[in-house]
């Protein structure tokens, strides 16, 4: 009876054909895809994304060149040089990520003691030269001040767990 | 009539092969159809990933275990945090213990949804991949909010783990598991039986316990030659010891046996899972050591001392004791290992990385010899070898 149940299952291609209704059956299941360009998977707050660099509510940028992210960097793609400003603050003249190097492992981040550079929710900077990916201060500076109302979102709602 | 001579063709599969899983580069030598001799070339991947931790910070060098064998991450960066630890002596919070099993198996879902799949796609079936990179995608969202990458999360760190788990996150991972054993069962169903799954399957690669062994095998290599091994059980660390699972164990040590292997050691993450889940206790996620563990940042910018160490902490990093020791972990490719020497300083002074794959893909002339090139495909599938640790 096996020998024969067996037997018909082979020669009616059974598993086959109960494979492919089942292949058919996900047709009818909710899509799992998303209209990427309109439409975005969820992000926690702290996704590490493109870098940033942050300004005080008063507009003074944060960076005090204490060089912890520099550091710290595991792929040494952050390069800091600091002298002290007009007014004695001491200050970055020059404040360089080199995106092509680094592996945006979020250490920077972590080593900041004032939150100055952080890692934002952006992940869509592909630029169309490699050249645009050497960011220095003023482009850091820049995406601090688009992105600012996000990260501070960001950094509050992660702030217990760090 | 003279006799003549046929010589064996040469031929190179891969490393631009999609069936070479990334850089592998095989010669093959062939006779017909049937390989004589398979020769892996191997170092298309090599980043000098020992060296360069040679020059990195304890901390510095977690994320480079990322990156060794990118599709199961945090499984190495167990084995690195599980060294160091035990060079520097300092005692795992129970909290850290926990997540880390919990996301190890994760990741081995991860993993091992990854290669059942791409195994099968490999010997024909290109569906259970669409559904398997969904759940894959699902599960990296875990990552993701964990650690706020969804692979290369660099997450467990000597004494403990990055950050705490956000709050209802156990509570989603435990929902979402639930759902898995459905997909996995959709997968068996198209494959298990399936005619053409089979014929490319069974006693396709086979090797015997003891040249499983000989051969240096780990994992689910391993098992499915019917040695129960596992380090899980054989010398649980963290906290495996307190987990119930069962160590699925094949027969004959083929290619079918491989996949079922796989499937039912999903099955046991599952259950990992929700023990680790229900049993999370709460308290601190790393060790209190200040020396080692950076002090929180309410802390650090309230107190001079916590800046100091700070500070400490993030430029020069801690100075582990003089010493030398080897930590493994059973990662979802086999026992993944970390020798560590110390020489007191802040860098370590020798990394040596043992990765499972090597070995698995040293044996690719003995599983393949006298089998036909298409199999050669199935059997370099089955082996689940990722080329970032391979050539580190």
């Amino acid at each position: 009876m096996a020998l024969l149940d067996r037997t018909a299952r082979t020669l009616l291609l059974a598993e086959l054909v109960s494979g492919m209704a089942k292949t058919f059956s996900y047709m009818f299941k909710r899509r799992a895809t998303v209209n990427y360009p309109y439409e975005k998977g969820p992000l926690s707050p702290r996704f590490r994304g493109e870098h940033a660099l942050r300004r005080y509510p008063n507009g003074e940028e944060r960076c005090i060149a204490c060089k912890l992210c520099e550091a710290i960097c595991p792929a040494q793609a952050i390069t800091i040089e600091a002298e002290p400003r007009e007014d004695g603050s001491r200050r970055t003249t020059r404040y360089d990520i080199d995106m092509t190097k680094c592996i945006y492992c979020g250490l920077c981040e972590e080593a900041c003691p004032v939150d100055a550079i952080v890692e934002g929710p952006n992940f869509e900077f592909a630029t169309e030269t490699r050249a645009e990916l050497f960011y220095d201060k003023q482009k850091l500076l820049e995406n601090g001040d688009r992105w600012e109302m996000e990260i501070a979102a960001r950094l509050a709602a992660d702030a217990p767990y760090r | 009539m003279a006799e003549v001579e046929i010589k064996t063709t040469t031929i190179n599969f891969g490393p631009q092969h999609p069936a070479a899983h990334g850089v592998l580069r095989l010669v093959l030598e062939m006779d017909g159809e049937v390989v004589e001799r398979a020769d892996p070339h191997i170092g298309l991947l090599h980043r000098g990933t020992e060296k360069l931790i040679e020059y990195k910070t304890y901390l510095q060098a977690v994320p480079y275990f990322d990156r060794l064998d990118y599709v199961s991450p945090m499984n190495q960066e167990h084995a690195f945090a599980l060294a160091t630890e035990k060079l520097l002596g300092i005692e795992v919070p129970r909290r850290a213990q926990f997540i880390r099993v919990l996301f190890s198996e994760i990741t081995r879902l991860l993993n091992h949804l990854l290669n059942v799949t791409t195994f099968a796609m490999d010997v024909g079936a290109l569906t259970p991949a669409l559904w398997a990179f969904e759940e894959r995608e699902k599960l990296m969202e875990f990552y993701e909010a964990v650690s706020g990458a969804r692979m290369h999360s660099a997450y467990f760190r000597p004494g403990g783990v990055g950050r705490d788990m956000p709050a209802g996150l156990a509570r989603m991972i435990d929902d979402y598991v639930d759902t898995l054993p459905a997909v996995i069962a959709d997968i068996e169903h198209l494959l298990n039986n399936n005619r053409i799954f089979k014929q490319r399957c069974i006693e396709i690669g086979m090797i015997s316990q003891e040249d499983a062994i000989d051969w240096g095998f780990s994992g689910p290599m391993l098992r499915s030659a019917g040695v129960p091994w596992d380090l899980r059980k054989s010398q649980p660390y963290d906290v495996y010891a307190e987990m119930d699972f069962d160590i699925p164990v094949g027969k004959t040590g083929d290619c079918f046996e491989r996949y079922m292997v796989r499937i039912e050691e999903m099955r046991q993450s599952i259950r990992i899972i929700k023990q680790a889940i229900a049993d999370m206790p709460t308290g601190p996620v790393k060790t209190t050591d200040p020396k080692v563990s950076p002090p929180p940042r309410s802390a650090m910018k309230n107190s001079m001392e916590a800046l100091i160490h700070h500070f400490k902490l993030y430029t020069e990093g801690y100075h582990v004791p003089e010493g030398e020791v080897y930590a493994a972990v059973e990662a979802p490719k086999g026992e993944f290992g970390v020798y560590l020497v110390s020489d007191g300083g802040n860098r370590p002074y020798r990394c040596r990385i043992r990765g499972p794959g090597f070995l698995h893909l040293s044996a690719t002339d003995f599983l393949c010899k006298g089998h036909m090139l298409a199999d050669a495909a199935a059997i370099v599938g089955s082996m689940d070898i990722v080329f970032g640790e391979i050539d580190r």
